[in-house]
């Protein structure tokens, strides 16, 4: 059945479009949720791909590869803490120096390792499971990182909402000066939070770079760590509408490519604006009922803290 | 333990010592940069700074390249100032060259001297319409102006490639994804002989003149500074916080189109794939380089303009690669930024006296 196939690859392929995203945004969630906006997740999830993909080809292990891909984006989210916590700056311009620097730093890094073949994350085929028809396939037949993006929202809702850490952490970005006068350390819990961050966005590069593509090149994130930042507001800070989200916009990206291969007369290049303007399009209808954005957002998103001033 | 203590009012001497804090920090972390790859880094810091100045076409060059930058900085630095974030001028830029070069080819063969300003207009126009459409959904309907107008970047783009590979692309040109090249009358007067510097700059120096008046003599440009200093005061004193944004982006918007039709008829005298390497991102550093003040902005804009000069200078002397001036503006606006704290805070030794 070759239409049963056509829809198979698709979804597959959804998936797979999706998962950068749901790393990248399950991260930048946690950061915000301490009341903290980082806009470098670009600059994070691209130095996460090139260094990711550097240690692979070097080692030969994706698996080493994907570790210094979260220990790059966790590195790089420290230079943004330092600054926004201890340096008190402008967040959004910090923000988006770390994705300027990160543009900037992987293209510089990876310049020998354009277009250098490796052999990228084989799908691991969970036995039994897989072979059933249809639901093998699209459920069961993934590589690790698939299966641990699912495995992060549930653990980041599981954290937020049912565990002691979670409430602390959300407090922090509701109320920083409540917080700090119940003595919880708020820029350590800030920072802890970038960190995280940090490291989600590096390893939605790796995702990039050692699985969908696989290979490096030149801002090769297209835009997607600020789909993922979208996908935040889009899920109105709630860990598994990011998962709906980031399928969401995997799904327009794997269509928009279908569209094409099945011959319709349309520019390639009007049909890349499409996940684009569904993310235009998206944020428009969420933010939409500004009540509902002001009851979801954490208070104190944005704002510096400092105490005693 | 080192820690911050609030000034009572900002410190003017910082004001000015932070860019120059920021410039020798970004010159030492130059030199760790360069010793760690294994190049000289007096040599490669010559390359980079000086040698691009040592002729009178690489000056030309240098306030070539500051043109597009000051013209988008000095149109973000309206918004900055009052908390609008216009992260698109990248965009606008490459819709100000669609539409101003689109008058070009539009009236190819049929052209006169009226070419250039109608281009110009139109160039303009169209990068404050794209830049308009971020403020609208703002106003309208709430959705994040650092998101839609960023989205709107990689839209413009995708719709210059498809212009340029499809009904644009030049009949004679053996199938390249480019347009035709502009006639004479489309193309900026040359200033200097020898070199490619053009009317462009002028024109960036003028409206930076315009804006300073607006922002410093007139009403509105006031209501635009309260918005950013104190939202509440301008709440308070019914300044309309939608009109700060929808001036912000139409002027910021209309000054990035200027700089992409500038750029299409002044360096490139024709439409390609990409027409900027990046002006409209860049021209964020400028703004907050310079301190959000015009004259500031003009010095960074040739500050900036001369990393993109060194980054080729280095690939061409030394083969390092280009990307070198994007690691070093990213490192610039980091020092920048971190230097101001110096402007709202002391830094003091020991710890805070503790109350008994």
């Amino acid at each position: 059945m070759d239409g049963m196939d056509t829809a198979l690859a698709i979804l597959v392929g959804t998936v797979r479009a999706g998962t950068p995203l749901v790393f990248a945004a399950i991260g930048e969630l946690i950061v915000e949720k301490s009341g903290v906006l980082n806009l470098g997740v670009e600059g994070m999830m691209l130095v996460g791909a090139v260094s990711g993909f550097i240690a692979t080809v070097l080692t030969g292990s994706p698996y080493i590869g994907i570790l210094v891909a979260i220990g790059a984006g966790v590195l790089l989210s420290l230079v943004f803490g330092c600054l926004t916590q201890l340096l008190l700056t402008n967040q959004v311009a910090t923000g988006l120096a770390l994705t300027i620097f990160g543009v900037g730093l992987s293209a510089f890094i990876g310049l020998d390792y354009v277009g250098t073949p490796i052999t990228g994350l084989r799908p691991i085929a969970i036995p039994v499971l897989s072979s059933i028809p249809i639901i093998g396939p699209l459920l069961f037949n993934h590589d690790l990182l698939i299966y641990m993006s699912v495995g992060m929202v549930a653990l980041v809702t599981w954290f937020l909402y049912r565990s002691r850490g979670g409430l602390i952490l959300r407090a922090v970005g509701e109320s920083h000066d409540a917080a700090h006068a119940l003595g919880y350390s708020v820029v350590k819990i800030r920072f802890l939070s970038i960190m995280f961050g940090g490291g989600m966005a590096g390893l939605a590069g790796a995702y990039l770079s050692l699985v969908y593509t696989p290979q490096w090149a030149e801002n090769m994130t297209a835009g997607r760590g600020w789909i993922a930042l979208a996908l935040v507001v889009f899920a109105t800070w709630r860990p598994a509408r990011v998962l709906i989200g980031a399928y969401l916009f995997g799904g327009i990206t794997i269509l928009s490519l279908h569209v094409q291969a099945h011959g319709f007369d349309v520019s390639s290049h009007l049909v890349a604006t499409l996940p684009y303007i569904a993310t235009i399009v998206v944020l428009v209808l969420i933010s939409r009922d500004a009540t509902k954005i002001r009851l979801n957002a954490p208070a104190s998103l944005g704002r510096p803290f400092h105490p005693g001033a | 333990m080192l820690r911050l203590e609030p000034r009572q009012t900002t410190s003017v001497q910082m004001q000015y010592a932070t860019p120059v804090i920021a410039g020798v920090l970004t010159i030492v972390a130059g030199i760790i940069l360069f010793s760690s790859l294994g190049v000289d880094p007096i040599e490669a810091l010559y390359t980079f700074f000086v040698k691009p100045l040592t002729s009178v076409y690489g000056l030309g060059e240098w306030a070539l390249k500051a043109t597009p930058l000051l013209l988008c900085a000095i149109g973000l630095s309206v918004g900055f100032r009052g908390n609008v974030w216009n992260i698109g001028a990248e965009g606008q830029l490459t819709i100000g060259a669609v539409c101003g070069g689109g008058i070009a080819l539009a009236f190819y063969g049929d052209e006169g001297p009226w070419l250039l300003p109608l281009m110009l207009l139109c160039g303009g126009l169209g990068g404050m319409l794209y830049g308009a459409i971020p403020a609208f959904l703002k106003n309208r309907f709430n959705a994040n102006e650092i998101l839609t107008s960023l989205m709107l970047v990689y839209v413009s783009i995708q719709i210059l490639g498809y212009l340029v590979h499809g009904p644009w692309r030049d009949p004679d040109g053996y199938n390249f994804p480019e347009s035709r090249l502009f006639d004479d009358y489309g193309l900026m007067p040359v200033l200097l002989a020898g070199t490619r510097l053009h009317l462009g700059v002028i024109i960036a120096l003028v409206l930076t003149g315009v804006i300073w008046v607006f922002m410093s003599r007139s009403f509105q440009g006031y209501k635009v500074t309260v918005a950013g200093q104190a939202p509440a005061a301008a709440a308070y004193a019914g300044y309309s916080r939608k009109r700060v944004v929808l001036i912000s982006f139409l002027i910021s918007g209309f000054m990035a189109g200027l700089a992409g039709i500038t750029e299409v008829s002044g360096a490139i005298g024709q439409l390609v794939p990409v027409v900027s390497p990046g002006y409209g991102f860049a021209a964020i550093i400028v703004a907050f380089l310079g301190r959000l003040h015009p004259v500031g902005i003009v010095f960074a804009a040739f500050l900036i303009s001369l990393m993109y000069l060194g980054g080729e200078a280095l690939q061409i002397n030394m083969k390092l690669p280009l990307a070198v001036t994007g690691v070093f503006q990213g490192m610039l606006l980091f020092f920048v930024l971190g230097s101001e704290v110096l402007v709202r805070y002391r830094i003091k030794i020991g710890t805070q006296a503790r109350e008994a």
